[in-house]
């Protein structure tokens, strides 16, 4: 290929992601103008939170606890070589809290729920209900979409939170329980160590900021499908990449500006 | 399911990240260690505060009496200055000694605080004038070499 046509598939692809990027934007405002609905019908959002949040909940806790087993275990194995196991508490802690609890919740939340999200609306895109409804001059927008993405950003730092706290009390299972540290000085080197502002605080507006960017790409995705089954299967794989991704980027983005 | 069980389940779904958030911020992180206790302030001026940082404890005796407020840097007499925020239900004397110490090899930096012997207590806006700054390894390092050439004459 000519240098002239690889310049031209360069711009080509640029335009075409700066044309997804104002989508996403436009679909995120579309989204945020409809949320009046909570006040108007609560029930939807509680109903979404249960769906998303509720089912969630077996595959963090199990996720958290063995996270927090994995880390009391190497942990220890590195602290060990320089007699501070005691810290073991500290390092687990910290990890969960600032990194491991909202992006691994984020990438869970992403298989588990914003797959179901990106489905259920492309099924219903391609069964023509999301039109039936515009035909009824019910807007889908705000009675299908903005309860899931309210849902979704509620549901997604409550299960952070959760594995956050299931992943230490792992930790302290295999630290103290299993290898034999001690508990008061696990729980005390903690303490002293995270700060509730600089860490829990920072963790919780992570989650949240991975709680809008996942719920957004999964009904953005399930909204723009192509209306077939290919479309709607098509969908669902771009959810779990773009939302992984995302998650990813912006936890890097997020840690620069929040830890350095 | 009914609308009143999913109620149920989604309140204790609320619930249980809330405990979570709870967990986090008293059990993991140092909520519980902070004090709505009054404070007043003092200032303390050093040489070289090391490696210092704001809301570092104030520890007399090895107790935490309080942390540091603020730390400035005085452009008149090159020196740091640093604000104290100690609770008020401790009084100190007014010759009180501040020196910045280490906990362990490699810890994080503290102020200690030696109550002196004066009848007067320090009151707020007051100054600690018997201040020692923290031990800086290189410059230790450095004295220490040159001591031991001093004590060995001339290279043999």
């Amino acid at each position: 290929m000519s240098v002239l046509g690889w310049v031209g598939t360069l711009g080509r692809r640029t335009r075409s992601m700066l044309v997804i990027l104002g989508q996403i934007a436009r679909f995120l405002g579309m989204l945020i103008t409809r949320t009046g609905i909570v006040v108007k019908r609560p029930r939807l959002v509680v109903q979404q939170v249960h769906f998303i949040g509720n089912y969630s909940l077996v595959i963090i806790v199990v996720s958290g606890l063995f996270v927090g087993f994995v880390l009391g275990l190497q942990g220890y194995y590195t602290l060990n070589r320089y007699g501070a196991e005691e810290a073991l508490g500290l390092l687990v802690a910290l990890s969960l809290t600032r990194e491991l609890g909202p992006v691994v919740t984020a990438l869970l939340f992403a298989g588990r729920a914003g797959t179901s999200l990106t489905a259920e609306i492309g099924l219903m895109k391609a069964g023509e209900q999301l039109a039936a409804m515009e035909v009824m001059a019910v807007d889908p927008l705000r009675r299908v979409l903005a309860p899931r993405f309210l849902g979704g950003v509620i549901a997604m730092p409550i299960l952070a939170a959760i594995f956050s706290m299931v992943g230490i009390m792992g930790g302290w299972f295999v630290g103290v329980v299993l290898i034999g540290i001690d508990t008061g000085a696990f729980w005390s080197q903690m303490q002293n160590g995270v700060d509730v502002f600089d860490d829990v605080l920072n963790g919780v507006i992570k989650s949240v900021v991975f709680g809008v960017a996942v719920t957004l790409i999964a009904l953005f995705e399930g909204w723009q499908c192509r209306p077939t089954p290919e479309g709607v299967s098509r969908a669902t794989t771009r959810t779990v990449v773009a939302g992984s991704l995302a998650v990813l980027g912006l936890d890097f983005v997020l840690t620069a500006l929040m830890f350095s | 399911m009914s609308n009143e069980k999913v109620d149920v389940w989604v309140g204790l779904f609320v619930l249980l990240g809330a405990v979570a958030l709870v967990f986090l911020a008293l059990r993991a992180g140092n909520l519980s260690s902070f004090t709505l206790a009054d404070t007043y302030s003092v200032q303390a001026r050093f040489e070289n505060i090391g490696g210092l940082k704001i809301r570092a404890p104030i520890k007399s005796s090895g107790v935490v009496v309080g942390r540091v407020a603020d730390i400035r840097f005085d452009d008149t007499t090159y020196q740091a200055v640093v604000t104290f925020g100690l609770e008020k239900s401790f009084e100190f004397p007014a010759d009180s000694s501040a020196s910045i110490l280490t906990s362990g090899l490699l810890g994080e930096q503290y102020i200690g605080l030696d109550a002196g012997g004066e009848d007067r207590m320090l009151a707020s806006g007051d100054d600690i004038f018997m201040t020692q700054s923290a031990i800086v390894l290189e410059q230790l390092i450095s004295q220490f070499l040159y001591g031991t050439a001093e004590s060995e004459g001339a290279a043999p």
